[in-house]
């Protein structure tokens, strides 16, 4: 598989969010994702950025073109150097919330993309992939 | 020091006609009229402003420090001039230059002056720290206000975005364009709870056509301003869910706690037939 990586966008603030969705949604309609793929790999990186700025303390995504023979996708990988999560399955149930939201963002997440990789422990901060192919 | 200012307030004050008009010209060449957008008479004026309170500050004394009290007439000009591009777009290189663009003129004029004196490098010196000084105050002048035009700036598209509109006898509506972030929330949901009170209200149409991704944040913003509408004693309908809006929405496990339909126009009927109100069509005529 070959990986070609875009560029990295810090998150410090909630107007990087917005600006997190809108370099999702331009890489994702470069490679020619239907609209539906692209609002779901949006709002699933819209979810994971908001969390590495509200409980990671702020962080960086990483953009990249996967290439799996004819197969081509979009990978956006966050992370944080925050608290981590003691218990991953635990935050992953929905309703699940520490900080008073819906507690639907990884659950979420988890169901609007294809792959779902979560590396976290408590002290050495939290680092989450999404995968979506077109 | 002083002394060297009084050698440069003397020399103005001695050619002031000829400075002015080889600065305006050094000016003019430069740009800064910039095709008309500041016409030549109110160019002439505030220069000519400046040079007199220029020379008025040194003559009363003012020293290196341009924050003191005897600078504040020169400051005031500046000030003016500075915030006046800055409204009209001018960038800030074009602002700087007012002052900038005073140093070659000014020096050429010291130099004939002062030719055959000892003082004059360090005349040149003083001035040209001075020069330096009033140029960046410009500078500083200008950012401030270009901050204050963008701050107005979001402030009107806060008010601009969140139109509330009454569509018909107790409905009204509240179309969504672009992110719904917590300040602009807040906008929407006190505008909309006091259109309600002021249209006795019972049924609001939000419509989320405009709205690019829906996402957990924003569906909670949603939940608020529809449980705070209830308490007002209005219903909501939700209209304007695109497909791909729809589908997000069931992935993420949202309950949006509220009627929702696909357009507006159907929300429309759904909130006439509530509220006991009915459209009919006339008899076609002839
Ligand atoms: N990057 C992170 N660092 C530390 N803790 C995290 C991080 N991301 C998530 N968590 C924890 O996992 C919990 C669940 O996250 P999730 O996104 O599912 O819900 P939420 O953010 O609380 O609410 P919602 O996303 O629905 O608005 C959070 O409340 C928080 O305790
Ligand atoms: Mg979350």
């Amino acid at each position: 598989m070959l990986t070609e990586t875009i560029e990295t966008v810090p998150i410090r603030s909630s107007e990087d969010i917005v600006r997190v969705r809108q370099k999702v949604r331009f890489h994702a309609d470069a490679m020619g994702m239907s609209l539906i793929d692209q609002t779901k790999i949006i709002t699933a990186a819209s979810e994971i950025a908001r969390n590495t700025f509200e409980y990671g303390g702020g962080g960086e995504l990483l953009l990249e073109i996967l290439r799996d023979g004819a197969r081509r996708g979009l990978r956006v990988t966050f992370s944080d150097e925050g608290p981590g999560i003691a218990d991953i399955e635990q935050a992953m149930s929905d309703h699940f919330t520490t900080g008073g939201g819906l507690g639907l963002g990884l659950g979420g997440a988890k169901r609007l993309v294809n792959e779902f990789d979560i590396k976290s422990q408590p002290g050495e901060g939290t680092r989450i992939s999404l995968i979506r192919w077109k | 020091m002083p002394a060297n200012f009084d050698a440069l307030a003397s020399a103005i004050e001695q050619s002031e006609k000829d400075l002015l008009r080889r600065w305006i010209a050094a000016l003019t060449a430069a740009g800064a009229t910039r095709s008309g957008q500041t016409s030549d008479k109110d160019l002439k004026d505030a220069c000519g402003r400046f040079l007199n309170e220029l020379r008025n500050a040194i003559k009363n004394g003012a020293g290196e420090d341009i924050s003191s009290e005897q600078w504040q007439n020169a400051r005031e000009v500046l000030e003016e001039i500075s915030t006046a591009r800055a409204l009209r777009g001018y960038s800030p290189v074009e602002t700087a230059l007012f002052v900038f663009s005073l140093k070659e003129p000014l020096f050429d004029l010291l130099r004939q002056t002062l030719a055959r004196e000892e003082r004059l490098a360090d005349v040149l010196v003083a001035s040209g720290g001075l020069l330096d000084r009033l140029g960046l105050f410009t500078t500083e002048v200008y950012q401030k206000s270009r901050e204050e035009v963008i701050k107005r700036q979001q402030d009107e598209l806060l008010e601009l975005s969140t139109p509330v509109i009454q569509l018909w006898d107790k409905i009204l509506a509240l179309p969504l364009i672009g992110t719904l972030d917590s300040a602009r929330t807040q906008t929407v949901m006190e505008n909309l709870l006091q259109m309600i009170v002021d249209a006795e209200a019972e049924i609001a149409i939000i419509d989320i056509t405009g709205v690019p991704a829906v996402d957990t944040l924003v569906a909670q913003h949603l939940i608020k301003t529809v449980a705070a509408a209830r308490l007002m004693g209005a219903d909501c309908i939700i209209s304007g869910i695109r497909p791909q809006i729809a589908q997000t929405i069931v992935h993420l496990g949202l309950d949006l706690q509220v009627v929702s339909k696909a357009t507006m126009a159907d929300a429309l009927s759904l909130a006439l037939k509530k509220t006991g109100q009915k459209v009919e069509r006339i008899a076609a005529r002839g």
